[in-house]
């Protein structure tokens, strides 16, 4: 019991954690035009020192998604906070096609307010102005917000850098027990939070479709159990204690039921939990491996890993009718699926010779594409808008994360300074 | 008392004497009796106790060669890539296991590793399907189910952390605790 309390301790603590283990961004590849933007740091009215360079984390969001070739601050002409300060000659100047300006300001000492303005510097016309609001510690979570509206604006695709990813770290421990630790950071892997902390596995983190609550697997009692938490207040509760495997939990779209792989009953097969009465419903039922559920976004069918055509391959349950049938039929590994929102673009780890890579197989045209030419890619998990897939990889001896987008022309890898960092899981849209 | 016949007699003397040299000549046929008693339970006691020390230093030899045996073969079991399937030498190292189990009443842990090769999940369950070969080779063997708890670990505690078979090798494994 005492080991337990001081792990709930750590859960409930939400103990920040040191700039060593935080992710940093490096941008690998981009796109062969991307757009040319201006973001002009933004005017701070408020007292004090500036709480955040708003600007930069726009400028950074902007950068990675690949679409956007940022301007250097150092090559702008002006630093127009106004529509009356902005002359257009400046930014041709520069072949700037767009400007973002902005003022930030904040009242009560808690309240932020940003106002942003974004123009067309080749028509020379406004065409985005709005404002984000929300307590000053949240000022990159509101810089990002930013960042999306104007995302959305100039791609016609909503934006998903307000969002957070959740990842489990491994330190090593040579000839003793690792140390493993769940960690809740914001997309841009800023602000590391550790939310459990344990020297026995941790794994297969996942969100709620509301983004508030995650589940994991935890083997802090010896074996492993589902457990799931609450992000406000720190709360979590053990959902499954059975013999044999407890794993790859995975909320329904609805919220009110968890996917999960069962070994009770003899091997490993997929079963639905009932999140209000925790009663249990069985859906495979076959001597094979069935694993690593996944729900389609209408909630209507799951998709999973099965080896029961000899190796690892995509199956889908039908939860109306029962009927099982088999997806991915290119390759002989094809496992771990994760469906994007738009029920058409599915990314899994597919193999192909010697390497496991992540691929995006389409199920309107069953085209597989391979998305990774690293060798031991796994772990893909979409963003909620669909365009970029985080993914968990080898670079060198260590476990690091990288992204790649769902056409494969954008790259970028989020090494940790230290450890081994995995399992990453990109979480939906945040309810504001 | 009957009177035993002088042949009769002249034995048991020769007994008597035989192991109770320091009785004295007074000797009368009821003495003579209980001597002969005495001297026969002794001879019991002493051939039951000498029985019993070498039985239990047999059992002891044999139990420190069923460590011994166990010693020697290690308990950790080994695979090949993506198989659950015993290999000779880890059916070897098991039946050294299994005779000792079978000698005394204690319970195992079977934790089921995998290499880091294919997805987190599916080598979860790989790893449980490597403990439970060990388990029902156990059983096949006259192990109780109750005695066994298997526990998988898939891939995420490794011996070994590099990559390439020389440590993939290594990770593909049962241990037996």
């Amino acid at each position: 019991m005492k080991h337990m309390s001081a792990l709930l301790l750590a859960a409930l603590m939400l103990v920040s954690i040191g700039t060593r283990a935080q992710l940093v961004i490096e941008i690998t590849q981009g796109r062969d035009n991307p757009t040319a933007i201006a973001v002009a740091p933004f005017a701070w009215q408020g007292t004090g020192p500036v709480p955040e360079d708003v600007a930069q984390v726009i400028d950074d969001d902007l950068a990675r998604s690949g679409q956007f070739d940022p301007v250097a601050r150092g090559d702008m002409l002006g630093r127009p906070s106004s529509q009356q300060e902005v002359f257009y000659r400046d930014w041709q100047a520069i072949n700037a096609e767009y400007l973002l300006i902005g003022r930030v300001n904040v009242t009560d000492e808690v309240q932020m307010r940003i106002e942003y303005e974004l123009f067309d510097v080749a028509r020379q016309t406004r065409v985005l102005n709005g404002y984000e609001e929300g307590h000053v510690n949240e000022a990159r979570m509101l810089s990002h917000r930013v960042a999306d509206e104007v995302y959305q604006q100039l791609t016609g695709t909503r934006g998903a850098f307000a969002t957070r990813l959740l990842y489990v770290s491994v330190t090593r421990v040579p000839n003793g027990k690792d140390y493993f630790r769940l960690t809740l950071a914001d997309s841009d892997g800023a602000r590391p939070i550790v939310l459990l902390e344990s020297r026995e596995p941790i794994l297969a983190p996942s969100w709620s479709p509301d983004g508030k609550e995650i589940a994991y697997v935890s083997f802090e009692t010896s074996r492993p159990a589902i457990f799931r938490q609450d992000l406000a207040s720190g709360a979590r509760e053990q959902l499954t204690n059975f013999r044999g495997l407890n794993s790859a939990p995975a909320w329904s779209p609805d919220g009110n039921t968890m996917a999960m792989v069962l070994s009770k009953d003899g091997n490993p097969d997929i079963y639905l939990m009932d999140l209000g009465t925790r009663r249990l419903t069985r859906i495979t039922r076959h001597y094979a491996i069935d694993t690593e559920p996944t729900w389609m976004p209408d909630g209507n069918a799951l998709l999973f890993t099965s080896d029961r055509g000899g190796r690892p391959q995509i199956y889908r349950y039908d939860l109306r009718s029962g009927a099982t049938t088999r997806v991915t039929f290119e390759g002989s590994y094809n496992a771990r699926p994760r469906m994007a929102q738009d029920g058409r673009n599915l990314v899994l780890v597919h193999r192909s010779g010697e390497g496991f890579h992540i691929a995006l197989y389409d199920m309107e045209t069953s085209r597989l594409q391979i998305l990774t030419n690293t060798e031991l890619d796994e772990s893909p998990s979409i963003a909620p808008n669909g365009s970029m897939v985080l993914y968990a990889t080898k670079s060198g001896d260590r476990g690091i994360l990288a992204a790649v987008s769902v056409d494969g022309g954008v790259k970028f890898r989020l090494p940790a300074r230290e450890g081994d960092v995995r399992e990453p899981a990109w979480s939906p849209y945040m309810s504001r | 008392m009957k009177q035993l016949p002088v042949a009769g007699k002249t034995l048991t003397l020769l007994f008597a004497a035989a192991f109770l040299v320091a009785c004295s000549s007074k000797d009368t046929k009821e003495a003579d009796a209980a001597a002969v008693a005495a001297a026969e339970a002794e001879a019991r006691s002493m051939a039951e106790r000498s029985a019993a020390t070498a039985a239990a230093n047999a059992a002891n030899a044999e139990q420190q060669r069923l460590q011994d045996a166990v010693a020697a073969a290690g308990n950790v079991f080994y695979f090949e890539y993506d198989s659950s399937t015993l290999t000779p030498q880890a059916q070897d190292a098991l039946d050294a296991h299994i005779a000792l189990l079978n000698n005394n009443d204690r319970s195992v842990r079977l934790e089921g590793h995998t290499d880091e090769r294919g997805t987190r999940e599916y080598n979860m369950a790989l790893g449980e399907r490597r403990a439970n070969a060990v388990r029902d080779y156990m059983g096949v063997s006259g192990i109780a189910s109750y005695r066994i708890e298997t526990v998988s670990y898939g891939e995420e505690q490794p011996v070994a952390y590099g990559s390439g078979e020389a440590n993939w090798s290594q990770n593909r494994r049962v241990e037996l605790k």
